[in-house]
Parts: C-alpha cells; sequence; structure tokens
C-alpha cells in the first residue's frame, strides 16, 4: 500500500489533524483515487480507532481526537467525492430523543459510523419522532440511530418505531436504540430492528442491517 | 451550626440526601425542560423535597442548581436567568431546613466538551461556574458539591472557581466512574488515582464519586480513592441501574441493600454518604437508620 496513505492512517490514530489535513492535501494533489484516500487512509485509521476503543485500550478524547483528523481530511476529499458520484455507504439519522440532552454518547455512535464510511446526518439533540422520521424519509435513509440516557425519555423511541411503521417506511427504514439505560430486551419490546451496547458495537450493528436490507 | 469540617470531625459520617432530579422529573418536569426551572415554576415541590429529606435524616441537603451555569443553561435558553435560578434555589432550601441541616450547593458540568475535544475554552468554562458560584455565595451556603463530572480539567475549574471566590468554602468534587477491563474511568479516560490527585491539586477538601454505579460498585471505587488519598470521601451512588421491566423503568436497589453497601462504606471511612439517581427519602432514612444502630462499634 502506499505509504502516504499509512502515513494518513497512522495521522488520525494519532489525532494529528493538522497533519491530517495537509498528508490528505498531498495525496489529492499527486493525483490518488478520492475513494482510495478515504478507504486506505481516513477509513483505514478510524477502523483501528474503532477497535482500540471497542477494546479499552484509547478513551473518549483520543476518539474524539482522530475524529477531528478525520473531518479535517474528510472536508477536503469530499467535493472531491461528489463530483466523482462516489456514494456512501448509506445514509444514517441519528439523534438523541426528544427531552434528552445527553449526547456524547450520539456523538461517538456519529463518529464512528462516518469513520466507517456511512453518511451521517445528526439532528442533534432533543429531535421529535416525527422530525427523525421526516428528515429519514426525505433524505432516503436506511437506518434511524437513537440515544436515550434518560429513562424517562426511552418511551419515545418507541413512538419512532411506530410512526415508521404508520408511514410504512419500516421495510426502508431500520431502527437503531442505544444509550446508557436501554437494553436489548427493551429494543425487542418496542420493536426496534437492533440494539447496540456501545459505539463500536453500533457500527457493527449498522453493517449488519445495511448488508441485509 | 458547626461547618461542616467540624461536622464530619465530630459525626465520623454524616448522611447526604438523595436524588433531585429523579424526583423532578415524577413530579414537574416537562419533556425537554431543565431541571432548574422547576426552581421559579414549582418552588413548593423543591420545599417538600428538601423537607423529605430532612426528615428522612440528611445532615447535607443539596440545591437544585446542578445544572445552572450559563453554559448549561444556554441549552435551554434560560442563561438570562441564572442570577435568580442560583440564589432561589439556595433561598428555597435554606426556609425548607430552617438551620436544622447543612446546605449544599450542587455545580454539575457545563454540557459541552473542552477544546481540543471540543469547542469550549477553559477561560469560558472558568467564568460560567465563576458565574453561577458568585450568586451561590452570594447566599448562605455551607459547602459547595461539584458533581458527576467525566472531565478533570472542567472539575478542577468549578473547584478553583469556588476558591477564588472564597478560600473558606468547602468544597467537595465528585466524578463518575464506569467499570471497564482496566479499571473504573471516566467516560473522558480520567482514572481515580487522576481524580484524586488532580482535585486535591484543585483544592477540593473532599473527594469522590456520585452516579453511574449502584452502590455495590461504589464501595469499590471508594476503596480505591483511599488508596490514593488522605482527603475526606464524599460518595453517593444510584440506587442501582436503571432497568426496564413491564415497559417500566426501575432503579431496583432498595433501601435495604442500599444500607448494606453504605455501612461498607462508612468502614472504609467515608465521610459523607448520599444517593444520586432513584434514591429515594427512604433511601435516605436507611442509611440514617444503619448508621445510627452502628455509630457505637465505630467510636
Amino acid at each position: 500500500m502506499d505509504d502516504r496513505l499509512t502515513a494518513l492512517a497512522d495521522a488520525v490514530i494519532a489525532g494529528r489533524y493538522a497533519e491530517a489535513a495537509e498528508l490528505t492535501r498531498t495525496v489529492i494533489d499527486a493525483g490518488v483515487a478520492p475513494k482510495m484516500i478515504l478507504d486506505d487512509g481516513l477509513i483505514a485509521g478510524m477502523n483501528v480507532v474503532g477497535e482500540r476503543f471497542g477494546a479499552h485500550e484509547i478513551f473518549l478524547p483520543d476518539v474524539l481526537l482522530a475524529a477531528k483528523a478525520m473531518y479535517a481530511g474528510m472536508d477536503l476529499l469530499q467535493p472531491l467525492l461528489e463530483a466523482r458520484g462516489i456514494a456512501s455507504r448509506g445514509k444514517i439519522v441519528l439523534g438523541t430523543v426528544r427531552g434528552d440532552l445527553h449526547d456524547i454518547g450520539k456523538n461517538l455512535v456519529g463518529i464512528m459510523l462516518r469513520g466507517a464510511g456511512f453518511e451521517v446526518i445528526d439532528l442533534g439533540h432533543d429531535v421529535a419522532p416525527e422530525r427523525m422520521v421526516e428528515v429519514a424519509r426525505d433524505e432516503g435513509a436506511i437506518i434511524i440511530g437513537m440515544s436515550a440516557l434518560l429513562t424517562t425519555t426511552m418511551p419515545v423511541m418507541r413512538e419512532v418505531v411506530d410512526r415508521l411503521r404508520e408511514a410504512r417506511l419500516d421495510a426502508d427504514v431500520k431502527t437503531l436504540v442505544g444509550g446508557a439505560p436501554v437494553t436489548e430486551e427493551f429494543a425487542n419490546q418496542i420493536g426496534a430492528d437492533a440494539y447496540a451496547y456501545d459505539a463500536a458495537n453500533a457500527v457493527e450493528v449498522v453493517k449488519r442491517l445495511s448488508d441485509t436490507r | 451550626m458547626a461547618s461542616l469540617g467540624e461536622r464530619i470531625a465530630a459525626a465520623g459520617v454524616l448522611v447526604g440526601d438523595g436524588a433531585l432530579g429523579t424526583l423532578l422529573l415524577e413530579r414537574a418536569l416537562q419533556p425537554g425542560q431543565a431541571p432548574e426551572a422547576v426552581t421559579r415554576d414549582h418552588p413548593e415541590i423543591l420545599t417538600d423535597i428538601a423537607g423529605q429529606y430532612l426528615a428522612a435524616g440528611a445532615d447535607i441537603v443539596e440545591t437544585n442548581t446542578f445544572g445552572a451555569s450559563p453554559l448549561k443553561l444556554a441549552l435551554t435558553g434560560l442563561d438570562a436567568h441564572v442570577g435568580s435560578l442560583n440564589r432561589d434555589a439556595v433561598r428555597i432550601t435554606r426556609d425548607a431546613v430552617g438551620g436544622r441541616c447543612l446546605i449544599a450547593a450542587s455545580v454539575g458540568p457545563c454540557g459541552g466538551l473542552l477544546e481540543p475535544y471540543g469547542e469550549l475554552s477553559t477561560d469560558e468554562v472558568y467564568r460560567s461556574f465563576r458565574t453561577q458560584l458568585e450568586h451561590l455565595l452570594a447566599e448562605r451556603i455551607d459547602a459547595v458539591f461539584v458533581e458527576t463530572m467525566i472531565d478533570l480539567t472542567e472539575a478542577t475549574l468549578a473547584v478553583r472557581a469556588a476558591k477564588d471566590l472564597d478560600p473558606h468554602v468547602p468544597v467537595a468534587a465528585m466524578m463518575t466512574f464506569d467499570p471497564s477491563p482496566r479499571g473504573f474511568h471516566t467516560v473522558m479516560g480520567i482514572s481515580i488515582a487522576q481524580a484524586a490527585s488532580g482535585l486535591a491539586e484543585a483544592g477540593a477538601d473532599l473527594v469522590g464519586s456520585n452516579c453511574g454505579n449502584g452502590v455495590e460498585q461504589m464501595v469499590e471505587i471508594a476503596d480505591e480513592f483511599r488508596q490514593h488519598t488522605t482527603l475526606p470521601l464524599v460518595i453517593q451512588p444510584n440506587a442501582g441501574l436503571p432497568k426496564t421491566r413491564d415497559g417500566q423503568i426501575v432503579y431496583d436497589e432498595k433501601p435495604e441493600q442500599f444500607a448494606k453497601g453504605a455501612e461498607a462504606l462508612a468502614r472504609l471511612g467515608v465521610s459523607v454518604i448520599g444517593g444520586c439517581c432513584g434514591t429515594t427519602p427512604e433511601h435516605v432514612r436507611a442509611i440514617r437508620a444503619m448508621l445510627d444502630r452502628t455509630a457505637p462499634s465505630r467510636h
């Protein structure tokens, strides 16, 4: 593999964002294919970060810095990918459900999913159920990911699942739930398609859901 | 009334209060609303809850100011009311307990991440805590409880802001830890050893942990703190971790079970034992009863 792409992946892993931007610029100027820069540089780096985080070898701050480095490269790459009509692995709508201001976990899931090549539409925190469904429909998203940290807001997740079904979108848009008080049992109870226990697991689950659509 | 330090020296163990947020969610909060709005809209509920904790035997009752820093209030558009929300919360608690227990001003996280992980500068976060604490200290409070912190830098900024304004106000600093294969760490990767030394260096008078764990894991956390500091410890566990049962959310550590864990905390020499999410006046009553029962053996 191209040493320069390995160096780019390493810059992402180490969270050296200025260097990641510089290296991305260098390989773009050298004519390396944007898709290759994405896959073998930025995503390859984030894969390692995701694995290490999943294995508790590193903590959130390292992931946040790595994400910053990934985005620094992605900002340069995105226009080129779009110009060449290179699609992402699919669009994911993310949000923390209505009434819940906690969103570190959800942000982390967004970072990991972007790092795995998905397009993430992050609606932020305190998102109304109808808005999640609307955006998923309008954007042609394949998955809605919802997180809750407050137990009192968990019933809102059920509302999203129900609204998707009522709108007959449930075959096209799958639902993924997570957050500290959320369990697999709860996901089954409300009829969600999947549950993820952490951000690294969310990526695996999203890959599985997107493959089986 | 004797100061927090004198009370700890005399009593050995002080009883904190239980959850406030959980009770407010049950009684007054609308989805998306900040708990601090209750101070403005339903002060009588705060009066009632403070009275219940006092009656249950709490030595310390906290104010409804966990999210009343300007940065955090701005997330729900309440930042213009930072003065009244902090001052009134202290006044309501003071009127409710009428000098029969100590009042600790609750200070929680600012709601954002510090640079380089997020957008907030240390200066901005310090100023936010300082503004909140100016209002809290202008009323009569007996202690500042910095709580539920996951970022050590942020926690130290809150501690420093309090001590800069009043070097004599007792400050307790608590962080929230998760178990991991590498031991307890906060979400931001802070170990108990790092928390103990960093919080002490910032000037905290008591250090410890609240939220995130039930009482059994908190015993392990307290034990580890004990190995890293000689400062008095403050521990406020959840009533277990939230679970769903028949579609309902429950915290299932019952008061008796909670009191057993609290007894282990007391044996470890923890100075302040209270409760966080899911704990009720019944949990506080159980801690009080346990301490009253076992007190002779500890002296």
